[in-house]
């Protein structure tokens, strides 16, 4: 029942903005007439733990949720959260990773070892988009765009072009950070080659 | 008009439409949305924080009393707070439509435990309504509010996690204006003496009766029929799982007042399928009822008791689906939530975790997060309001035990105090605890989000509200010593700790700095940086559990992008190897 349905795991650490971005997402997909549903995790896991957003779109969409093996695209705001979420995608699936890694309270007080390897082992595993886009946020001037930055790339392989996602984000995001953001978008888009 | 709203959001919006006009909550994660998205309708609704759970009960059910439709709402541990009143109103019956909403939280994502408050619907003997989405939540708050009046009974009205935050769309109504009747004095209803009491109870009981009828032909408990060989009765956000994880031709029944079951139009649905499932999470609330009225299924025994659900899992464990093994040869390692960079409570906690003597008891807040490593402090944690009891209840049994050599702190919040840390507070002084009660004031209700408190000056409407003071409501109880420190100047949280140890009169700890994401006022933000000629590789800095600091090239290393400047790691460097920039 689900075979035209599009799944989508944004994921990352709680402040990322991975919340901004499936808004951005759900608003865009719903104003092209898509039954949209969405579900994210408040609480706790926002404080610095790992946080994960699912997006659902198709004719009809049942389930918020999606379970191991579900997913079409992922997009990790920081690597290592790419392998642990790993496991969700479908085979063949594509993954849109942030080359930037933000240590866990766990390896920054020395108590486990940041994986090394992680983009590779993704590399091997799925089909991946990868680009830093930390730094192209820094080039715009603020760090928190990163999040727009890595959804521009995500708009651009998902090829959803029938969307005008510059509206859209210009209706989501607050006016005083309008600019930044539209930039950010435009920065992702052009980071990534399909 | 539709648009894409959470199941809270829906449900505040349902709230609106069916004409309620008094709602109250205390705060909780996955429930806080719904008070939250009430202030845009205060021209016709009051909404309000109150200081904990049984508070929101009571205050929604005298509204109720008062002639009005009203509603409450916490999160499903905050029932086991307010579940005195609730069993009462049960047997008193409503003036008003009273609905209490209730959000449980399968799979923990932030809660200290997974009950499942359906059997409150049962105990209490009150009828519940189920949504599966954000529409239902809408369409359904209308539909409990006229249970309520048609029953004359309050309405369990159950969420959990993934209905409350998933977004989906709703189509939007307008609001139903409902005529309040003139008050009139009601004693024998709503006085609840034992002589009242013995006539509610059997009124309850006929009233079940009529609703277990009632269940059976509502709108919103429907049989789907595809085909007949597999049927499955569902509710809840189970119903979405199973319409995907199910193949084509299965038959759906799917329940929306699931208390009292439908009995019969359960055993209907069964004799149309050759095979019936129960999908439902955590207990087997449905399908312990559905075998003892005879009718055969199969449950838990392949859904399991714990966590949540969602297709693939109901796949995999009905029809023995397994997703392929992935194997990437590399493991991320746990990232478990952590203290801000810059939260205040990191120096209160780096400070505790070096005294050899202490026992602290926490309580539920982000400063639960201070018992992780590096810190680890707080050794045991219960419910809301127990930081300051489970110290006095530690302190009496060393004592009984003639154990001298420890001393005992209860810690919790500023928002957890006014829930239900001052009976405790209390506690201490009248029986004579050898306990230094501490409170965490940082100004809000941090971890579900920023919600005002009575202790914040500000009302949930935006109203500007008389601060109570801490100070003063310690003072009023009777500690005599109420040391009031910044816990982000280690020296002063040092002595301040010393202090309350040595004190020969009642003491009390209050750190007060304001949470470091409040966005309404102005904080002293800046960066510390590390001079690596001046480090020494200790590695001192990181025991205060900083996310922004880490080794690299073997010496310690401040993230910039996360660093907000507070100095802490500074304050502990034995070498003043780190700097905060620009001072």
């Amino acid at each position: 029942m689900a075979d035209k349905v599009t799944s989508a795991i944004l994921v990352g650490v709680g402040g990322q903005g991975t919340i901004l971005v499936s808004k951005i997402l759900t608003y865009g997909l719903s104003s092209a007439g898509y039954d949209v549903k969405m579900s994210e995790v408040h609480g706790m896991s926002q404080r610095g733990g790992s946080v994960s957003t699912e997006v659902r779109w198709g004719d009809k969409v049942y389930s918020p949720l999606i379970g191991k093996g579900a997913a079409d695209i992922m997009v990790a705001f920081e690597k290592m959260e790419a392998l642990r979420y790993a496991e969700q995608l479908k085979p063949g699936a594509i993954a849109v990773i942030n080359d930037y890694s933000i240590e866990s309270s766990t390896t920054a007080a020395g108590l486990e070892k940041y994986p090394e390897g992680v983009l590779e082992a993704m590399q091997n595993y799925t089909r991946c988009f990868i680009f830093n886009a930390e730094a192209i946020a820094v080039k715009l001037g603020n760090p928190k765009c990163m999040n727009v930055v890595l959804f521009g790339a995500m708009a651009k392989v998902l090829g959803l072009v029938a969307i005008d996602w510059e509206k859209i984000i210009s209706d989501v995001v607050p006016a005083k950070l309008r600019d930044l953001n539209l930039q950010a978008y435009r920065a992702g888009r052009d980071a990534v080659q399909i | 008009m539709k648009e894409l709203l959470t199941g809270n959001e829906a449900v505040a919006r349902g709230t609106y439409e069916a004409g309620a006009r008094v709602c109250s909550a205390y705060p909780g994660t996955p429930s806080t949305e719904i008070l939250e998205n009430m202030p845009q309708f205060k021209d016709s609704v009051y909404s309000e924080w109150a200081p904990n759970e049984k508070v929101a009960l009571e205050v929604a059910y005298g509204a109720s009393i008062s002639g009005v439709r009203s509603m409450c709402a916490m999160k499903h541990v905050g029932l086991n707070v307010a579940a005195d009143p609730l069993f009462t109103a049960s047997y008193n019956g409503v003036g008003g439509g009273f609905v209490v909403i209730t959000a449980d939280d399968p799979a923990m994502h932030s809660s200290q435990n997974e009950q499942d408050n359906r059997h409150y619907a049962k105990a209490a003997k009150i009828p519940m309504v189920e949504p599966s989405d954000s529409q239902e939540c809408k369409d359904f708050m209308r539909i409990a509010f006229e249970i309520s009046e048609q029953f004359n009974t309050p309405v369990l009205f159950r969420m959990t996690t993934r209905v409350c935050h998933s977004k989906s769309a709703v189509e939007l109504g307008p609001r139903q204006e409902i005529a309040v009747p003139e008050y009139k004095p009601n004693l024998d209803k709503f006085m609840s003496s034992p002589a009242a009491a013995r006539i509610h109870h059997k009124e309850v009981e006929e009233r079940t009766l009529r609703l277990e009828e009632f269940s059976n032909h509502c709108e919103i408990n429907r049989m789907e029929m595809n085909g007949p060989e597999i049927g499955v009765v569902t509710a809840s956000i189970c119903y979405q799982y199973s319409k995907e994880a199910f193949p084509e031709g299965t038959s759906f029944l799917k329940l929306g007042l699931t208390n009292p079951l439908p009995i019969e139009l359960i055993r209907e649905f069964a004799s149309k399928v050759k095979k019936l499932y129960v999908v439902e999470e955590l207990d087997p609330y449905m399908e312990e009822a559905i075998k003892a009225a005879g009718i055969e299924c199969i449950g838990k025994e392949l859904t399991g008791l714990l966590y949540e659900l969602n297709p693939q899992l109901l796949e995999e464990r009905i029809f023995g689906k397994k997703p392929a093994p992935v194997e990437l040869g590399v493991n991320p390692v746990s990232r478990p939530p952590a203290l801000c960079p810059g939260c205040p409570h990191r120096g209160f906690f780096y400070t505790m975790s070096k005294q050899k003597k202490t026992v602290v008891t926490g309580d539920i807040g982000c400063y639960t997060l201070g018992y992780m490593p590096p810190l680890k402090v707080q050794e045991a944690l219960v419910c809301m309001g127990g930081g300051f009891t489970l110290a006095m209840g530690m302190a009496k049994g060393f004592e009984a035990s003639g154990i001298k050599d420890k001393k005992v702190f209860g810690i919790m919040g500023d928002s957890t105090f006014f829930h239900s840390g001052m009976t405790g507070s209390a506690e201490i002084i009248y029986n004579k605890g050898a306990v230094v009660p501490v409170i965490l004031d940082n100004s809000i209700t941090g971890m579900t989000g920023h919600q005002d408190n009575p202790g914040t000056g500000l009302t949930l409407q935006g109203d500007v509200a008389d601060v109570i003071k801490i100070e003063d409501v310690l003072a009023a109880i009777g500690f005599k010593k109420i040391i009031i420190v910044d816990p982000q100047d280690l020296k002063a949280m040092d002595q301040a700790v010393k202090d309350a140890n040595e004190s020969t009169v009642p003491a009390a700890i209050i750190t007060r700095r304001p949470c470091i994401l409040i966005k309404n006022i102005k904080h002293d933000i800046g960066k510390c940086q590390v001079d690596p000629e001046k480090c020494k590789s200790c590695k001192m800095c990181l025991k205060v559990g900083c996310p922004a600091i880490g080794m690299k090239d073997n010496k310690a290393f401040i993230d910039q992008t996360q660093c907000v400047g507070c100095t802490v790691c500074a304050q502990v460097c034995p070498f003043d190897a780190i700097e905060r920039l620009g001072d």
